[in-house]
């Protein structure tokens, strides 16, 4: 069975996230990075309609979507804006952890909020010290008899600022590795916890970047998510879950700056017609139409097997290593289409191409990838 | 209420049209299909007058060819209850398209209070369908339509006329309104909508179900054509200090004698 047609639905979906990005994201999207400044207006539109926290189950009172339905709407925001999406994108991010490591109780009681109104969670695995090499943790989770104390910093968390829900990996034992990480939730804004300032980013400017501290803060015991100890095995079972997410938006950022392309390539005149009517840049154009496509066929082949209850974390990295990749590149040569107007933030490719470098470096570097997609072709010789 | 719409499919604004092979209308393979975006304002009305008259119902009524029912699909997505859609070719004239309208508001089973449409569609820009519906089910009919009042049946409009001004009229309740941009905001449909819409009431006739024969056409479509390409432009070079002047009677002359402007 091989079908790569979207079915009615999913192609109205798609149409609904196309018709908000272009209508209600792109015109936006530049004032909005240029101040650095977090769209609420849109983002809480945008849950309005049903386009956020895609990943919760109907019976908790989400949509039900697939992942691949999630897929179709990451690549349809992230064509309107890469920095929006990422606000979008980390509250996915947040809830997984729960969806994939919580109790029945636990995704009752945190998610109900999240489809009450509009709320933002964050995700807190990073840290100052420790960011590819996450086992290394240093963020501690005490057992202090009726509740757990966390202690630590947490660095580069998105909607930090905003957020009403965070995920926080900590560790009971930084001797045992990564066998000793847990992953708790913590609600509101309890004593010690302390957001920092909001960090001045190259891309993705809109969205909100803090640092996250922990000052014996203390969370009741019911908000472990699994056992002490199943803290790794969740966060890896999110990131195959959430990296495909980001190879979408890679994807979608990617269509966008082709399109751009084309139009300019059919307006600019140079040597007495349109540059789209030169062979140079016909050549890249082509690059990039077949580039986009070969990465958004990996990123429904990644989430189609997540709909099968076949995750791979090998498929998912190489959705996300050759999507973030591909866009880093066509973004680049969108700059080059548009030559010294390219440059220019006058024109929309030059925000693409600093939004495409993060795409590279989040969740998992593009060289963090390839060290999973390595360790598994090796594990089966 | 009964609330009716009225709402066509037509090309994205965005389309290349070219005429097909034989001339006989316009290539329709590789067309995307959206509402006719004035008939959005008239699904909007109908949601926003259903939203103040609790128990009231939207039928959207749409006539033309079955390939795509992404219009009829978008209506029931931003909340309308139920649909009609008359089957026929791609290419009615206003009059049989009226009629069929007509047709298949009297086959359901719901009397109108209210029928709200477009004012006009972007594709062949008739400007003819609320009009001659109203004549035919007998009922009155304001076009141009940018504000939309109603109280106990009965229906303040504002319509648009020359130079920017407003006339007003009150309505009685049932009426045919015609609805031009300005009149509202339309809604997206939201995802829950779209899967909503799945579950939503389709009824689907043919034009001989609502009574319409090839017989009642008025207008037969010849040729389609595109219009002649625009001859490149003149240029005029008055960067050099000493012949403007000399330029600047150049263009008079040919403004005078040539383009007749002046």
């Amino acid at each position: 069975m091989m079908n790569f047609e979207l079915s009615t639905e999913q192609k109205e979906i798609r149409e609904l996230a196309m018709k908000f990005a272009k209508n209600e994201m792109m015109p936006k999207a530049g004032e909005y990075d240029e101040k650095a400044q977090m769209p609420m207006d849109i983002l809480t539109q945008a849950w309005e309609l049903g386009l956020v926290n895609t990943c919760i189950p109907a019976e908790y009172g989400g949509a039900g979507f697939s992942v691949v339905d999630s897929m179709i709407i990451t690549e349809a925001l992230a064509y309107g804006c890469l920095g929006m999406n990422t606000a979008i994108m980390a509250n996915d991010l947040a809830l997984l952890p729960i969806l994939l490591g919580g109790s029945e109780e636990q995704k009752k009681r945190f998610f109900k909020p999240f489809t009450e109104s509009y709320k933002l969670a964050a995700f807190c695995l990073t840290e100052p010290g420790n960011g590819s090499d996450a086992a290394g943790i240093k963020t501690t989770i005490k057992d202090a008899g009726d509740h757990y104390l966390v202690n630590g910093q947490k660095m580069w968390i998105t909607n930090a600022g905003y957020a009403d829900l965070f995920v926080v990996y900590g560790t009971f034992d930084t001797s045992l590795k990564h066998k000793g990480i847990s992953a708790i939730v913590i609600e509101g804004k309890p004593e010690g916890l302390e957001i920092g300032e909001k960090e001045d980013k190259m891309g993705h400017r809109c969205s909100d970047t803090r640092s996250v501290t922990f000052n014996n803060v203390k969370v009741p015991k019911e908000n472990l998510l699994g056992n002490l100890g199943d803290g790794w095995k969740i966060a890896m079972a999110t990131l195959n879950h959430s990296r495909p997410m980001v190879a979408a938006s890679a994807v979608g950022g990617a269509q966008c700056a082709l399109d751009h392309s084309v139009k300019y390539a059919l307006e600019r005149n140079q040597f007495g017609k349109p540059i789209a009517n030169h062979q140079a840049i016909q050549m890249i154009i082509a690059d990039m139409g077949i580039e986009i496509e070969a990465a958004r066929l990996l990123v429904h082949k990644a989430a189609w097997l997540i709909d099968q209850g076949k995750a791979s974390p090998e498929i998912a990295s190489y959705s996300k290593a050759k999507s973030a990749d591909m866009f880093m590149k066509v973004a680049t040569d969108a700059v080059q289409v548009f030559g010294g107007y390219g440059y220019s933030k006058e024109y929309p490719v030059e925000k693409l191409m600093r939004d495409a470098k993060l795409i590279q470096i989040y969740e998992g570097t593009s060289q963090i990838q390839r060290i999973v997609i390595a360790k598994e072709i090796f594990s089966r010789s | 209420m009964n609330i009716f719409v009225c709402i066509k499919q037509v090309p994205d604004t965005e389309t290349k049209v070219t005429p097909n092979g034989d001339g006989s209308y316009i290539e329709t393979s590789s067309i995307k299909w959206i509402m006719n975006p004035y008939d959005e304002f008239a699904v909007e009305q109908a949601l926003l007058t259903k939203a103040a008259n609790s128990g009231s119902t939207v039928t959207v009524v749409r006539v033309g060819g079955v390939k795509d029912t992404e219009a009829l699909r978008n209506a029931l997505a931003m909340g309308a209850d139920e649909a009609i859609l008359v089957e026929s070719g791609d290419n009615l004239d206003s009059y049989m398209t009226a009629k069929a309208l007509k047709g298949a508001i009297e086959k359901s089973d719901k009397t109108p209070d209210v029928i709200f449409t477009g004012k006009q569609a972007i594709d062949d820009d008739c400007l003819q369908v609320p009009q001659l519906l109203a004549t035919m089910l007998g009922l009155p009919s304001v076009s141009v339509v940018v504000g939309c009042e109603e109280e106990g049946g009965k229906f303040t409009l504002k319509r648009e006329v020359e130079g920017g001004a407003l006339e007003v009229y009150e309505v009685t309740a049932p009426a045919v309104i015609a609805c031009n941009k300005g009149l509202n905001t339309p809604r997206y449909a939201s995802l829950p909508g779209i899967m909503k819409a799945k579950r939503k009431p389709l009824a689907q006739h043919s034009l001989a179900d609502v009574g319409v024969s090839d017989s009642d056409a008025r207008v037969k479509y010849s040729d389609f054509q595109l219009p002649p390409e625009k001859p490149a432009g003149k240029k005029f070079d008055a960067m050099e200090e000493g012949a403007r002047a000399s330029v600047v009677a150049d263009v008079v002359k040919l403004l005078r004698e040539e383009a007749k402007v002046i």
